[in-house]
C-alpha cells in the first residue's frame, strides 16, 4: 500500500516534472530571445542566493593594504577605497537588488492588485473612491515618489522595500481592476452568480484564476522597475545605506570619485545592473507576448 | 476643443489637492520629530527649549490642518516659505535653479523625437532587413541600460579621453550660451537616448499596424508617392500612441533628472532635491516634489490636448 502510494507519488511528480519542462521547452522555442532572458535571470538569481558560496570575500571586508588595487587575480575586479573586493561586492549587490525586487513585488503587487481586482468586481462608490486615489498616487513620478517616501521614512533596505511596495501598489490596482472589468461581464461568472455562488466564491474562484495572466506579467515587468529604482535611490544616497553592498551606491559614492584613476570600480556594478535590467526586460516583453497580448503597449 | 481644455483642467485640481495632501502627510505624520532631528541631528546635543522655539518658528506647534492650509495658501499665492538650509525663500532658489532642469527636460524630448521617430519609421518600413534589425540593438539597448549607468559611462568616456569636466556652478542661456549649453547637453543627451529608444520602438509597432490597413493599401494603388502614403496617411495615425507613450514617460524624464543632474553636477531642481532631502529641509523638499510633480500633471494636460487635437473622436466624447 505504501509503496504504491509512493510510486504514484513519485509518477505524479515526474509528470508534472515534464509538463513543466516541455512547457519550457515550447517557451523557448517560441521565444528564443525571452528565454535567453530568463537564463540571465535564473544565473543571476542562483549568484544572489549563493552568494556566499561564490564571493571570493566578505563584501564589507577591508584590505587597507591593497585599496584601489587594480583588477589582478587575487581581486578579479580590483578593489574600491577602503580596499573592498569589487568582484565580491558587486555579487552581493545582486542579492540586495533582487531581494529588494522580489519582495516589494511580491507585496506591492499582491496588495495593490487584490484591491485593484475587488475594485473592479465590486464597482460603485467604492470603487470609484478607490481608483481617484490611484489616479493622485500615479500622478507622481515613480522615483520622485519613492524618493519622498524614503525622506520620510529614512534610508533602510525595509524601507526601499516599503518605498517600492507603495509605489507599485496602484499601477498594480489599475492593471488587475481593469481586467477584473472585462471579466466580471464574462458568460462563466454570470452563470457562477446566477447559480447562487456568493461574492467572494465568484471572486476567488471564477475571476481570480482568469486575473492571473496579467498579473504575472505585470510583476515580471516590475522586477526590472524596481532594480533600476533601487539602484537609482542608493545611487543618490537615499536607498540602501552604506556599507551594506548595492550596484547604485557603489556606482555614486564609491564609483564617481575614483572614476578616472579606478574606473573598475564603478564598471563591475554598471555592467551587473545592467545585464539584470536587460534580463528581466527579455524575459518581460516574452512573457507579456505569450500571456496577455493586450497588454502590449 | 474649448471646453475639452476647460474639463481636463478642472479634472486635474482635485488631482493636485490629492498630492499636496500624500506629500504633506509623508513629510508629517510618518515617524521621526523634524525639528527634533533638525536640531539634533540625531544625537541629543539641542535642549528641549531650543527645540520648541524651532518648533514655534516653523509653526510645527500649530494643529496639522491650520500648517496643511497656511502652507497651501502660500503655495497658490507663490509664497513657498523660507528654506531651512539656506535660510532664504524658497522662491528664490528655484527661479534660479528651475531652468536649468527644465531645458534638461525639453532638451531631452526634443532628442528623443529627432532620433526615435525617424529610427523608428525606418524600421518599420525597411521591416527585417539589416537597417531594421541595427536600430532595434540600439533602441534596445537603449531601453536596458539604465540612465544611471550610460551616464556613468559618458562622463568616464568624456573625461578619460577628452579631459572634460563638467561646468561647475550655473550660467543662464541668456548670460553664455555656451557654457549653459554644455552643462545640459550631456544629460540629455543621456536621458534623451533612453527615450528615444521608447519613442523608437513605440513608433515602429505603431508603423507597422497602420501600414497593414486597408487605406494604405489603397492610398498605394491610388499611385501615391511613397512619401505621402508613409507621412500622410500612416504616420500619422501612428503617432497617436507615441504622443501618448511621450507624456506617460515624461515621469521617468522628471526622475531621471534627479540622476543626470547629479552625475554631470546640474545645479537644477533634481539635485537641490537630492540636497534638501539630505539635509532634512523639509519646507522645500514639500514644495520641490509638488512643482515637480505639478509639471507632470501639467505635462499629461498638454498631451490629453493635442491629442484631442489629433483625434477628433477624442473631443466629442
Amino acid at each position: 500500500m505504501e509503496l504504491s502510494d509512493n510510486l504514484l507519488m513519485r509518477q505524479r511528480r515526474s509528470r508534472w516534472a515534464a509538463w513543466a519542462a516541455a512547457g519550457m521547452w515550447r517557451f523557448a522555442r517560441a521565444k528564443p530571445l525571452g528565454a535567453a532572458g530568463g537564463v540571465i535571470v535564473v544565473l543571476l538569481a542562483m549568484v544572489a542566493v549563493f552568494a556566499t558560496a561564490v564571493a571570493p570575500y566578505d563584501p564589507v571586508e577591508t584590505h587597507y593594504t591593497h585599496r584601489v588595487e587594480a583588477p589582478s587575480g587575487a581581486f578579479l575586479l580590483g578593489t574600491d577605497h577602503f580596499g573592498r573586493d569589487v568582484f565580491s561586492r558587486v555579487i552581493y549587490g545582486a542579492r540586495t537588488s533582487l531581494f529588494v525586487a522580489v519582495l516589494s513585488v511580491a507585496l506591492g503587487a499582491s496588495l495593490g492588485g487584490l484591491l485593484g481586482l475587488y475594485s473592479g468586481f465590486r464597482g460603485g462608490r467604492m470603487d470609484f473612491v478607490l481608483q481617484r486615489l490611484v489616479d493622485v498616487v500615479l500622478a507622481f513620478p515613480l522615483l520622485v515618489l519613492a524618493l519622498a517616501v524614503m525622506a520620510g521614512l529614512g534610508t533602510s533596505l525595509r524601507n526601499v522595500i516599503i518605498a517600492m511596495a507603495i509605489v507599485l501598489a496602484p499601477r498594480a490596482a489599475r492593471v488587475l481592476r481593469s481586467s477584473a472589468l472585462a471579466v466580471r461581464e464574462a458568460e462563466y461568472v454570470k452563470a457562477a452568480r446566477a447559480v447562487g455562488c456568493s461574492g467572494a466564491r465568484q471572486l476567488f474562484v471564477h475571476v481570480l484564476p482568469n486575473c492571473l495572466a496579467p498579473y504575472i506579467v505585470f510583476s515580471t515587468i516590475s522586477v526590472g522597475v524596481v532594480i533600476i529604482a533601487e539602484a537609482s535611490l542608493s545611487f543618490l544616497g537615499l536607498g540602501v545605506p552604506p556599507p551594506d553592498p548595492s550596484w547604485g551606491s557603489m556606482l555614486a559614492q564609491e564609483g564617481y570619485k575614483l572614476m578616472r584613476s579606478a574606473p573598475w570600480v564603478s564598471i563591475g556594478p554598471g555592467i551587473a545592473l545592467s545585464l539584470a535590467v536587460f534580463g528581466v526586460n527579455l524575459l518581460g516583453d516574452a512573457v507579456r507576448d505569450v500571456w496577455d497580448p493586450r497588454l502590449r503597449q | 476643443m474649448v471646453r475639452y481644455v476647460i474639463r481636463r483642467l478642472l479634472v486635474a485640481v482635485p488631482v493636485l489637492i490629492g498630492v499636496s495632501l500624500v506629500i504633506f502627510g509623508i513629510m508629517r505624520i510618518l515617524p521621526g520629530d523634524i525639528a527634533e532631528i533638525t536640531m539634533t541631528g540625531g544625537a541629543a546635543s539641542a535642549t528641549t527649549s531650543d527645540i520648541e522655539h524651532f518648533r514655534k518658528a516653523l509653526g510645527l506647534d500649530r494643529p496639522l490642518h491650520e500648517q496643511y492650509l497656511e502652507w497651501v495658501r502660500g503655495v497658490v499665492t507663490l509664497d513657498f516659505g523660507k528654506s531651512l538650509k539656506s535660510g532664504a525663500p524658497i522662491i528664490q532658489d528655484m527661479a534660479l535653479r528651475a531652468p536649468l532642469t527644465l531645458e534638461i527636460a525639453l532638451l531631452t524630448v526634443l532628442i528623443a523625437i529627432l532620433l526615435g521617430l525617424p529610427t523608428g519609421v525606418l524600421s518599420a518600413v525597411r521591416q527585417d532587413t539589416w537597417i531594421d534589425n541595427i536600430t532595434r540593438i540600439i533602441s534596445i539597448s537603449g531601453v536596458a541600460l539604465p540612465v544611471l549607468w550610460t551616464g556613468t559611462i559618458v562622463v568616464l568616456v568624456l573625461s578619460t579621453w577628452f579631459d572634460w569636466i563638467p561646468p561647475l556652478g550655473y550660467e543662464s542661456i541668456w548670460q553664455s550660451p555656451w557654457t549653459n549649453l554644455q552643462q545640459v547637453f550631456w544629460p540629455a543627451l543621456v536621458l534623451g537616448y533612453n527615450f528615444a529608444a521608447i519613442v523608437s520602438r513605440m513608433t515602429r509597432s505603431c508603423m507597422l499596424e497602420v501600414l497593414r490597413q486597408d487605406y494604405i493599401r489603397t492610398a498605394w494603388s491610388k499611385g501615391l508617392r511613397e512619401r505621402v502614403v508613409l507621412y500622410r496617411h500612416a504616420l500619422i495615425n501612428a503617432m497617436l500612441p507615441v504622443v501618448t507613450i511621450i507624456g506617460v514617460q515624461f515621469g521617468t524624464i522628471l526622475g531621471g533628472t534627479l540622476i543626470v543632474e547629479q552625475i554631470f553636477v546640474v545645479p537644477g531642481l533634481g539635485s537641490q532635491l537630492v540636497e534638501s532631502v539630505q539635509f532634512r529641509d523639509y519646507p522645500m523638499v514639500q514644495t520641490l516634489i509638488l512643482l515637480i510633480t505639478g509639471a507632470f500633471v501639467l505635462v499629461n494636460i498638454l498631451i490629453d490636448v493635442l491629442y484631442a487635437f489629433m483625434d477628433p473622436r477624442i473631443r466629442y466624447e
